[in-house]
C-alpha cells in the first residue's frame, strides 16, 4: 500500500523514474483487472506519457506539483478527451469524448498518471456495481465480495494498490458506501466544491465528485488538488485548501450521534460505530445524542428527485449524434425506442421510467413537489443539527459488502442507502472511514457528516481516529504494486 | 350566426447578444452548418450551461420597453419533448416564475393588449431536408431567445398585425432584436378560438405554431377563423390541438394527434441557479432605456411640429430617429422630416436598409441643405435635384448649386411670372375656375418651366391661387 506521500519520496529521491512506477502500475492493473473488473479501459499509453512528462520536469529541477506522478483511477463517467467514457453502459460502450472533464484538467496539470478508467454502475445507478454492462467489479478484501457502487471499480483498484487513488462521483452514496465495503477513505466534498463540468450526469442538484484514497491525508490533498470554482458550472463554489488545517486533533469537538441512524443495525457494524465513538471521546470529543426525524423520509425523497433529474438527463441518449443506435427500424420514432431499449440496462430504465411517472402531469405534485418540500425540511434538520454539534457520526451503510448475485429487491438495495442519501440531499459534505471489521472479516465504514463547507473538521476528526487506531482497520490485501 | 375571433399571441424573438444563452459560442445567423456549436449547446454528455448575463438584461430591456414588472427572482426549468433539433430532449426556458409579468402595448384604436408574461429559454436546431435525408444543423441551438405572451386580446388579424409591427418597433429601438422575420428571429405562434359575437365564454382554442411572416400569421388567422366557424356552424366542436400552417397552400394541420398530447414533464433547472436582478439594477436598465417609440412619435409631433405621418415613418427605426434628430439641430424639423420622408424614403425602400440607415449623405450635410430651403436661397426642387447628386458623389450642397440656381426668386419677382403664366393659359384658367383643381397644375408647370424648377411649388400655387381669385373678383 502506497500514498501519494510514498509516490513523491520515491520521485524526489530518485529512486524510482515515473515512468518506471507508471509501467508498474499499468501492468498491475491488467494483471488483477483479469479477476477484479475494477476498470472498465486501461491507459498505458496515457500512463506512460504523463509519467515521462514528470520524469522530464525533475530532471529540468523543476518544483513538482503536490500530485504529480501520482498513479490513479478515475471513474468512466468523467469526460477524457480521446479516451472513450462509458458510464458503464452500453449505451456509450463507444462513446469517445471531444473534451475534457474539470477535474481531469486538474489532475493533469498536476501531471497525476491515469491509470484507467473505473468500472461503475450504468450510469452511477446501483449500490453493488452489478448493474455495470461490462460486469460488476470485484471486492479485493473478499474477491467473491461486491465492491460496492456505484464507484465500485474505482474502489477496487484503490483498495487493490493498482492506483494510489481514485476519483469517483457520489450521488447518493457512491464514493462512501464503496469505500467503506473496500476498507477504504472515500470523501463526498460539499455540493459545489468540485467541479461538475465534464461529470456525465445522474442528478444534477445531488451528484458531486470527490476521492477515494487509503489515507486521510490523501483524501485532503486530492480534494484540494480538486476543489475550485470552475465558471463552466454555475453550482461550483470551490473551496479554501484542507491539508493546511489538518492537526489531527479533536479535543472539544462535540459529535453528533443521532439514534435514527443506528436502528436495527447488524451488531459486529453497531460495535464497529461503537468503538469509532468512544475513541473520539477518549481523544477529547464530546458525544452528543441528537435526533434526526428526518431519516425515515431520506430514501423517498431521495429516489424521486435522482429519478426525476436522471429521466431528464438520460433523455439526450437517442443514437442520433452518439452512442449506441439500433440497426434496424422504421420510423425515427422506433429507433430511438430501439435504442433506448437495447442500450439501457433495466436498473437504468427503472429510474427513468420512475422519474418520468413522478415529472407526468397529474403526479407532478403528489411526488416531485411533495419530495422538494421534504428536501427542505431535510436541508433544516441538518442545519440545525450541524448548528448544534461540529459533526456526526453515523455508519456509512448498514451492512457490510454483499455476495455477487445476493438478489436483492430493487427496494431492498434501495433501502441499504438509507445513511448515504441524506448528505447529498441536503449538499453537505460526509466522509466513510474504515473502523472495524465485520464478522466475515470485511470493512465497515463509519461516515463522519460536516457542514456545508466543513471539510476540514470532519477529515479531522478521521485523521484523529486513524492516528489513534495507527491505521489498523485500512488492511489490504496482497495485491497490486508492491514498492 | 356572427363570430367573433379571440386570439392570444406568443412571440419568439431572438435577442442579439454576441453569445448564445449557455455558452460562448456565436449567435451570428448563417455559417457553415454545425460550426458555431460546442458541447454545451449540442448537450453533449456532461457539459454545463452557464447562463449569460447579456441574456437576462437584455431580456429584462424588453420587459421595462413593454411595460412589465421585472422579477428579482426567475427560474430556469427544463420543458421536455423529443425532437431530433434538440440535442438534450428538453429546452431549458422558464415556466412557473418567468423574468417579466405583466406589461402591454396599446393600439392605435385605444385597445390595450396585455401581456401575460416574458421568459427567456433557449433556441433549437435546425433540421434541413437533402432528398430522403434529413440533417441536423445545431448552429441555431442556444441562441438566446425572449417568449411574449399576451392574454387573449386580440379580436381581429389586423389588431394581431399592428402589435407584432408595433412590438418589432419597440425591440428594434432598445436594440434587444433586429426582429427579422424572414431569418427566423421573430416568429409567431397563435392560439385563436370563436365565439358568437357578444357571447362571455371563450371557445375552444387551436394553436397554430411557428408563423414566420406577416402574411403566414394574416392567413394562418384567416383559415383558422373559416375552419371553426364551418364546424361551430355545423354544430361541432374545435378540437383543443396543435397546429401547423404551410405558407404554400395556405392551410393549417393538426401537428400531433390528441394521444401525444404535450406533457412537457417541466420541473426546475437543477444547473442553473436562479436568476437574481436587483431593483438597483433593474432600476439602472430602465434609465438607460431610450426614448420609447411611441413616445417619440408624440414628441415629434407635438414639440417638433412633424407631420404624424412622417413622425411615424421616422420613429419605426431607430437609426432613422438618430440621423433625423441630429439634422434637425438648428433647422426646422417639420422640413426636415417632410424631406426625409419624401425624397430619402423614395430612394431607400427594403426594411433592411431602412434599418440600417447610412446613406453617403450625413445628417450634417442634409442640415446644411435645409438651411439653403429654409433661407429661400433654394427651392425645394432644387434641393431635391441636389440631394440626388449629393447622394451620388457624397460630396455637400453647395459643390452641386450653380449660380442661377441660388438666384432668389423674391416675392415680386415670382408674382411676375405668375401673373404672365396666368395670361398665358386662359383655357387652364376657366377650366380651375370650373371646378377642375387639376388645370392649376399646368400652371404652375408653366412657372416651374420658366424658372427650371427653381421656384417653390408650394408657393407658387399659393400667388397663382391668389392672382386667379383676384382677376375672377375684377371680372364680376
Amino acid at each position: 500500500m502506497t500514498t501519494i506521500a510514498g509516490i513523491r519520496k520515491l520521485l524526489t529521491t530518485k529512486q524510482a523514474s515515473c515512468v518506471e512506477l507508471a509501467r508498474q502500475y499499468s501492468d498491475a492493473a491488467a494483471r488483477e483487472n483479469a479477476l477484479l473488473k475494477a476498470y472498465i479501459t486501461l491507459t498505458p499509453d496515457e500512463a506512460l506519457y504523463a509519467a515521462a512528462e514528470v520524469d522530464a520536469k525533475i530532471a529540468r529541477g523543476e518544483t513538482l506539483p503536490p500530485l504529480a506522478g501520482v498513479p490513479f483511477v478515475l471513474k468512466d463517467n468523467i469526460s477524457t478527451a480521446g479516451l472513450r467514457t462509458t458510464c458503464g453502459s452500453k449505451m456509450l460502450e463507444s462513446y469517445v469524448p471531444f473534451y475534457d472533464a474539470a477535474v481531469w484538467e486538474s489532475l493533469k496539470a498536476q501531471g497525476c498518471v491515469i491509470v484507467g478508467k473505473g468500472n461503475m454502475d450504468e450510469f452511477a445507478m446501483g449500490s453493488t456495481n452489478e448493474t455495470s454492462y461490462f460486469g460488476g467489479a470485484r471486492n479485493p478484501q473478499n474477491t467473491e465480495r461486491v465492491a460496492g457502487g456505484s464507484s465500485g471499480g474505482v474502489a477496487a483498484a484503490v483498495a487493490s494498490g493498482t492506483a494510489v487513488f481514485g476519483i469517483g462521483s457520489d450521488t447518493g452514496g457512491s464514493i462512501r458506501q464503496p469505500a467503506s465495503f473496500c476498507g477504504i477513505v472515500g470523501l463526498k466534498p460539499t455540493y459545489g466544491a468540485v467541479s461538475r463540468h465534464g461529470l456525465i450526469a445522474y442528478a444534477s442538484s445531488l451528484d458531486q465528485i470527490g476521492p477515494l484514497t487509503t489515507s486521510v491525508e490523501d483524501a485532503a490533498a486530492v480534494f484540494d488538488a480538486i476543489s475550485a470554482r470552475d465558471a463552466r458550472d454555475m453550482t461550483s463554489h470551490g473551496s479554501e485548501p484542507v491539508s493546511p488545517k489538518l492537526t489531527g486533533d479533536v479535543r472539544g469537538l462535540k459529535v453528533g450521534i443521532a439514534r435514527e441512524f443506528y436502528e436495527s443495525l447488524p451488531d459486529d457494524i453497531a460495535s464497529a460505530l461503537d468503538f469509532t465513538a468512544k475513541t473520539l471521546e477518549k481523544l477529547g470529543a464530546t458525544l452528543v445524542p441528537v435526533e434526526f426525524p428526518m431519516l425515515k423520509h431520506a430514501l423517498p425523497t431521495y429516489y424521486i428527485l435522482a429519478c426525476a433529474e436522471a429521466s431528464s438527463n438520460l433523455g439526450r441518449y437517442d443514437g442520433l449524434r452518439y452512442g449506441h443506435r439500433a440497426e434496424s427500424f422504421g420510423s425515427l420514432d422506433e429507433f430511438i425506442k430501439k435504442t433506448r431499449s437495447e442500450g439501457f440496462g433495466a436498473e437504468v430504465q427503472r429510474r427513468i421510467l420512475l422519474g418520468t411517472y413522478v415529472l407526468s402531469a397529474g403526479y407532478y405534485d403528489a411526488y416531485y413537489n411533495k419530495a422538494q418540500l421534504l428536501r427542505r425540511a431535510i436541508v433544516n434538520d441538518f442545519t440545525r443539527l450541524l448548528g448544534e454539534v461540529d459533526f456526526l457520526l453515523t455508519p456509512t451503510a448498514p451492512i457490510t459488502a454483499l455476495k455477487f448475485g445476493a438478489n436483492l429487491t430493487p427496494v431492498e438495495t434501495y433501502q441499504t442507502d438509507i445513511c448515504t442519501v441524506p448528505i447529498n440531499i441536503a449538499g453537505v459534505p460526509a466522509v466513510s472511514i474504515p473502523c472495524g471489521f465485520d464478522r466475515d472479516g470485511l470493512p465497515v465504514g463509519a461516515q463522519l457528516i460536516g457542514a456545508k463547507f466543513g471539510e476540514a473538521t470532519i477529515l479531522n476528526a478521521a485523521l484523529a481516529f486513524e492516528r489513534e487506531t495507527a491505521g489498523s482497520f485500512i488492511r489490504l490485501p496482497d495485491m497490486g504494486v508492491k514498492l | 350566426m356572427t363570430w367573433e375571433m379571440v386570439i392570444g399571441l406568443e412571440t419568439h424573438v431572438e435577442l442579439s447578444t454576441k453569445t448564445k444563452i449557455f455558452c460562448s459560442c456565436t449567435t451570428e445567423f448563417g455559417g457553415e452548418p454545425n460550426t458555431h456549436c460546442c458541447p454545451v449547446c449540442t448537450g453533449m454528455p456532461g457539459s454545463l450551461p452557464v447562463l449569460n448575463r447579456a441574456v437576462t438584461e437584455y431580456a429584462a430591456r424588453a420587459g421595462l420597453a413593454l411595460g412589465g414588472a421585472i422579477q428579482n427572482r426567475s427560474i430556469m426549468s427544463r420543458k421536455h419533448y423529443v425532437y431530433p433539433d434538440l440535442p438534450k430532449a428538453y429546452q431549458v426556458s422558464q415556466y412557473d416564475l418567468p423574468l417579466c409579468v405583466g406589461g402591454g402595448i396599446t393600439l392605435s384604436n385605444g385597445r390595450r393588449i396585455d401581456l401575460t408574461r416574458i421568459h427567456i429559454e433557449e433556441d433549437a436546431g435546425k433540421l434541413v431536408h437533402v432528398g430522403r435525408e434529413v440533417l441536423i444543423d445545431y448552429n441555431r441551438g442556444g441562441v438566446p431567445l425572449i417568449e411574449i405572451v399576451t392574454e387573449p386580446d386580440f379580436r381581429s388579424a389586423d389588431e394581431v398585425t399592428e402589435y407584432m409591427e408595433r412590438l418589432q418597433t419597440a425591440l428594434r429601438a432598445i436594440g434587444v432584436s433586429d426582429c427579422r422575420m424572414q431569418e427566423g428571429s421573430m416568429r409567431c405562434d397563435v392560439n385563436i378560438s370563436l365565439r358568437q359575437v357578444g357571447a362571455e365564454k371563450y371557445g375552444i382554442r387551436a394553436e397554430v405554431k411557428n408563423l414566420n411572416s406577416f402574411t403566414s400569421v394574416a392567413a394562418a388567422i384567416a383559415y383558422e377563423f373559416e375552419r371553426q366557424a364551418e364546424i361551430l356552424e355545423a354544430g361541432g366542436t374545435v378540437v383543443q390541438e396543435t397546429r401547423s400552417f404551410d405558407a404554400d397552400t395556405g392551410i393549417t394541420a393538426p401537428l400531433r394527434d390528441k394521444e401525444n398530447a404535450d406533457d412537457y414533464r417541466y420541473f426546475p433547472e437543477p444547473d442553473i441557479v436562479p436568476v437574481l436582478l436587483t431593483d438597483e439594477l433593474i432600476d439602472a436598465l430602465r434609465v438607460a432605456l431610450p426614448e420609447m417609440p411611441d413616445a417619440k412619435l408624440a414628441r415629434y409631433v407635438a414639440e417638433l411640429g412633424v407631420a404624424e405621418a412622417d413622425a411615424k415613418l421616422l420613429t419605426k427605426y431607430s437609426a432613422v430617429s438618430r440621423y433625423f434628430e441630429a439634422a434637425s439641430e438648428g433647422v426646422s424639423p417639420r422640413t426636415v422630416a417632410s424631406f426625409m420622408v419624401s425624397t430619402m424614403f423614395a430612394q431607400v425602400t427594403t426594411e433592411a436598409e431602412r434599418e440600417k440607415w447610412n446613406p453617403s449623405v450625413t445628417a450634417a450635410m442634409l442640415r446644411e441643405l435645409i438651411e439653403l430651403i429654409e433661407s429661400g436661397k433654394v427651392s425645394r426642387n432644387v434641393a431635391k435635384r441636389v440631394y440626388s447628386q449629393m447622394a451620388e458623389e457624397g460630396r455637400a450642397a453647395t459643390a452641386f448649386l450653380s449660380a442661377e440656381d441660388m438666384e432668389q426668386f423674391d416675392d415680386a419677382k415670382l408674382t411676375e411670372l405668375c401673373r404672365a403664366a396666368v395670361e398665358g393659359n386662359p383655357k387652364s384658367v376657366a377650366d380651375y375656375l370650373k371646378g377642375k383643381d387639376k388645370a392649376l397644375k399646368a400652371i404652375v408647370g408653366a412657372v416651374m418651366r420658366e424658372t427650371k424648377g427653381r421656384a417653390d411649388a408650394l408657393e407658387t400655387e399659393r400667388i397663382i391661387k391668389d392672382i386667379i381669385s383676384e382677376s375672377s373678383v375684377e371680372s364680376v
